[in-house]
């Protein structure tokens, strides 16, 4: 188990590294930063001037050097846009993007696994059919109509839900929640059904088929011959062998729905840290974009990591098999 | 069916967020005033005046801070922390300031603040330092009135300095923020988060990229024209849902808004749109000086150089119809490099030549040499100026009528200033804009665009084209140092005539300045696009 935790640790030191390595190639064609910053006639000496300063002459190498230097530190230094500590300014939207990737996924899992069960158990009825229908939806319409669509209703023509922003959040010792107020919960709804959608959509077509599978299988059969009662059955049995699959997907969404948020904070002004990079793109801020692509590089290596040690306790067999290599 | 069926379901889920929030009223508002809620696509990049020359952080600034002489609804100057300047020699301003006033702290502004603020602003990591160009020495002459040594004559020193803050010192020291943030150090500068000004707003809290609450100075100089008791600004960045937020009445202004929704907004009973014209012009450039274009099918020489060829590629282009077909009116033509609320506008010059047939045009390049036309590429932006590419996109047609193949190269803007502006000057034919925000005068867009690049003068900095002419330097330089107005305007008379009997630029428009509010908000819009909420009054 030591050398197997040892052993992914120094695999995602070396992916984190090459992720940031291509991050910082790649930034260097997004364009000039120094255009960004200053007005229309600074003169072209106080331009170099400036880019000199910053190190921007220097080469690719020497640059990525610096920046992990700093960053193994923990320095980011200041954004070029805003002059505020890179640093600060994440950790202060990383909680907006958390709470709104957790409680995605939460509706997602909440709402995908039951509708998979069912439409697993009675693949025929009629319910059933409409929620494939529902979910063919949900799969196939962008993000960004979704959420368009959901303001529209919601917030123009109904007028009951925000259509932008996180309402009142508390700020509770460094981390701000939007889940203490009313206007912060309201805020809540359509990003986070907008952001989970598709995660639903693919975790009930995933519970569904695995439920297809499994409920054909003899020791489903067997348990109803021992007169289990259904309930039992179905979720005792038969829901908890579909879960391994179920939990891979999760985990690795939940990485893609932190990452993602992109446009779904764009669409409802969602202060997190996916419209935080949008903007640092749109002005070349090399430093808050490097830092964002470590932070999210390091989010999917530590959920990676999680999920492999779920594995572990979900599923006896890979137990087993780790101790099967040992010995041989 | 299916649609319905998920809107039953989302139904449902707002009935229960209803039911969450009936026992929860909304705060009162202010029996005082009224709450203020506008959003824009960006946010204000700091709260210190000095850390970005852009239109935008300033206008937002000019609620907190204050300048010594300010802008009114015609963007004429008038007394703002001064009450009276002037010269006393050429070389030598004063500003007598106003007494009585309070910073935010309840503090009073003195001689000393303004003398600080001013050498901030012309210090280390400002971004301000093109307004004290010819500034020698700033000087404190008594508790009423400093004064200002510059090294040559300056005109326009008093209309710069619109745009330059004034802070208070004893905050600043307090909270070591004596100089502007220096990116290049690892902390943050207090000043980036906090104001401490004197203007009619007071900075309450601020959440970068998120919100900026502001709340009414009670103890305001001046008297209020607003009936504002606070101010809440929202960054969002999506266009749709700036639109959305606005139709629903959860803000009360858009400040950008996207010109396909002009139409709707302006339809829909609740809202309205407020447009007028922005001091920037938006123009072509022609690489005048290099022997061979960079990118053209002629070789050997270069087909610009020929006055004849630009005066058949200016009169193709249609302004009108730019205006009328990619524009959807939102544009105002010019024939000139300034707009009409800038000083040195000439009226009676802003005529444009009128359009040549196809077979007019023909005829002057085959003049020229180019009796079959020629090939050369066209730079544009695409998120810089309004349709600016779709404008690209017109003129290649419009120049293809007459021989002139255009090659179209469009990229974002962060790549494309890098190429087009010196000193790689990386294009033989380009769109830019222009605004002479800074000192709203058309000296700034003489130095900066036609005359001849200079290094070390610092003139001709942005005419990547190389436009030269002689006649039109020494003009130019003699209505930077005249400071009679007369004489003066005609200085800018003759040196406007030059320019524009050359053909050297094609100017096309200034865009327009579009707000959207709800009905029951009135406010100004100005010029110089620095939208101002001591105006903004709420029913």
């Amino acid at each position: 188990m030591i050398a197997f935790l040892i052993r992914r640790l120094f695999q995602a030191a070396i992916v984190m590294l090459t992720v940031a390595l291509i991050a910082f190639v790649l930034f260097n064609y997004v364009g000039d930063p120094i255009n960004a910053m200053v007005g229309q006639d600074t003169s072209l000496q106080d331009r170099e001037k400036l880019r000199q300063d910053l190190g921007l002459n220097d080469s690719v190498p020497v640059r990525f050097a610096r920046f992990v230097g700093n960053a193994v530190q923990g320095q980011f230094g200041l954004s070029y846009r805003t002059a505020e500590p890179v640093g600060r300014m994440i950790l202060e939207r990383l909680p907006a993007t958390l709470e709104l990737s957790f409680v995605a996924a939460l509706f997602a899992l909440l709402v995908g696994v039951p509708m998979g069960v069912y439409s697993g158990l009675h693949p025929r009825s009629w319910t059933s059919r409409i929620l494939q229908a529902v979910s063919l939806i949900g799969i196939s319409l962008p993000t960004f109509l979704i959420g368009i669509l959901l303001i529209l209703i919601f917030a123009v023509g109904l007028g009951v839900l925000p259509s932008f922003g996180r309402g009142d959040a508390v700020n509770l010792g460094g981390w701000t929640t939007g889940f203490l107020t009313v206007s912060g919960l309201k805020a809540l709804i359509l990003p986070s059904i907008t952001l989970g959608l598709f995660q639903l959509t693919l975790i009930m077509r995933i519970v569904r088929s695995e439920m297809l599978e499994v409920m054909r299988t003899d020791y489903i059969k067997f348990a109803r011959a021992r007169g289990l009662k259904h309930r039992a059955v179905n979720f005792g049995h038969a829901l908890r062998n579909t879960l391994v699959p179920v939990i891979t997907i999760t985990g690795l969404q939940l990485g893609q729905l932190i990452a993602f948020a992109i446009i779904t904070e764009t669409v409802f002004a969602w202060p997190g840290v996916g419209q935080l990079f949008v903007t640092s793109v749109s002005s070349a801020d090399m430093p808050v974009m490097s830092a964002y692509l470590a932070l999210i590089g390091f989010l999917f290596v530590t959920i990676n990591l999680l999920v492999d040690l779920l594995y572990f306790a979900i599923d006896p067999r890979l137990r087993t098999a780790q101790a099967a290599t040992r010995v041989s | 069916m299916t649609f319905e069926t998920r809107r039953l379901i989302l139904a449902g889920g707002a009935a229960v967020a209803l039911a969450l929030a009936a026992p929860f009223a909304a705060a009162p508002a202010d029996a005082q005033g009224k709450v203020f809620r506008w959003a824009n696509d960006g946010d204000v990049n700091s709260m210190d005046p000095y850390a970005r020359n852009e239109t935008f952080l300033l206008a937002f600034l000019q609620n907190i801070y204050e300048p010594l002489v300010r802008r009114d609804k015609e963007s004429k100057l008038e007394p703002g922390l001064a009450v009276k300047w002037g010269q006393t020699a050429p070389k030598t301003w004063y500003f007598d300031l106003r007494q009585g006033v309070k910073f935010h702290d309840g503090t009073p502004l003195t001689a000393d603040d303004v003398v600080f603020s001013l050498n901030r602003a012309n210090g280390k990591g400002s971004n301000m330092l093109t307004y004290f160009a010819t500034v020698e020495k700033i000087r404190k002459v008594s508790d009423s009135r400093i004064e200002i040594d510059t090294n040559v004559p300056d005109p326009l020193l008093a209309s710069k300095w619109a745009v330059i803050f004034i802070m208070s010192k004893a905050w600043a020291e307090k909270n070591n923020a004596l100089t502007v943030g220096d990116l290049t150090k690892q902390e943050e500068n207090f000043a980036t988060r906090n104001a401490m000004g004197s203007g009619p707003f007071k900075l309450k809290s601020r959440e970068p990229d998120v919100k900026t609450v502001l709340e009414a100075n009670k103890d305001w100089w001046d008297k209020p024209e607003h009936n504002l008791s606070e101010v809440v600004f929202s960054r969002i960045a999506n266009a749709a849902t700036r639109v959305a937020a606005l139709r629903s009445g959860e803000i009360d202004m858009v400040y950008t808004v996207p010109p396909q929704d002009t139409d709707t907004l302006d339809k829909d009973p609740n809202t309205k749109i407020i447009q007028g014209p922005e001091t920037r012009v938006v123009y072509f450039g022609f690489d005048h000086g290099r022997k061979e274009l960079l990118y053209s099918n002629v070789k050997g020489k270069n087909p610009f150089q020929d006055k004849r060829v630009r005066e058949a590629i200016y009169r193709s282009i249609d302004v009108e119809a730019i205006k009328k077909t990619v524009m959807r009116g939102q544009s105002y033509p010019v024939a000139l490099m300034v707009a009409p609320v800038i000083g040195g506008y000439m009226k009676d010059l802003d005529q444009r030549p009128a359009m040549l047939t196809p077979d007019q045009a023909k005829k002057l390049l085959a003049d020229a040499g180019y009796p079959n036309g020629f090939e050369v590429t066209l730079d544009c932006p695409t998120d810089r100026y309004v349709n600016d590419e779709k404008i690209c996109q017109a003129v290649v047609g419009m120049l293809a009528r007459i021989g002139v193949k255009i090659n179209l190269r469009a990229q974002t803007r962060l790549k494309y200033f890098a190429q087009i502006l010196l000193p790689k000057a990386d294009t033989s034919f380009w769109m830019l804009g222009w605004s002479p925000a800074a000192t709203f005068d058309v000296h700034d867009v003489f130095v900066n665009l036609i005359q001849t690049p200079n290094a070390e003068s610092k003139k001709g900095q942005f005419n990547p084209g190389s436009y030269s002419n002689p006649k039109f330097d020494e003009l130019a330089d003699k209505v930077q140092i005249e400071t009679d107005v007369a004489k003066r305007n005609a200085l800018i008379a003759e040196a406007t005539k030059v320019y524009t009997s050359d053909y050297a630029y094609i100017p096309l428009h200034q865009q327009a300045v579009i707000y959207a509010a709800r009905k029951n908000v009135d406010l100004v819009l100005t010029a110089d696009n620095a939208f101002a909420l001591r105006w903004v009054k709420m029913k």
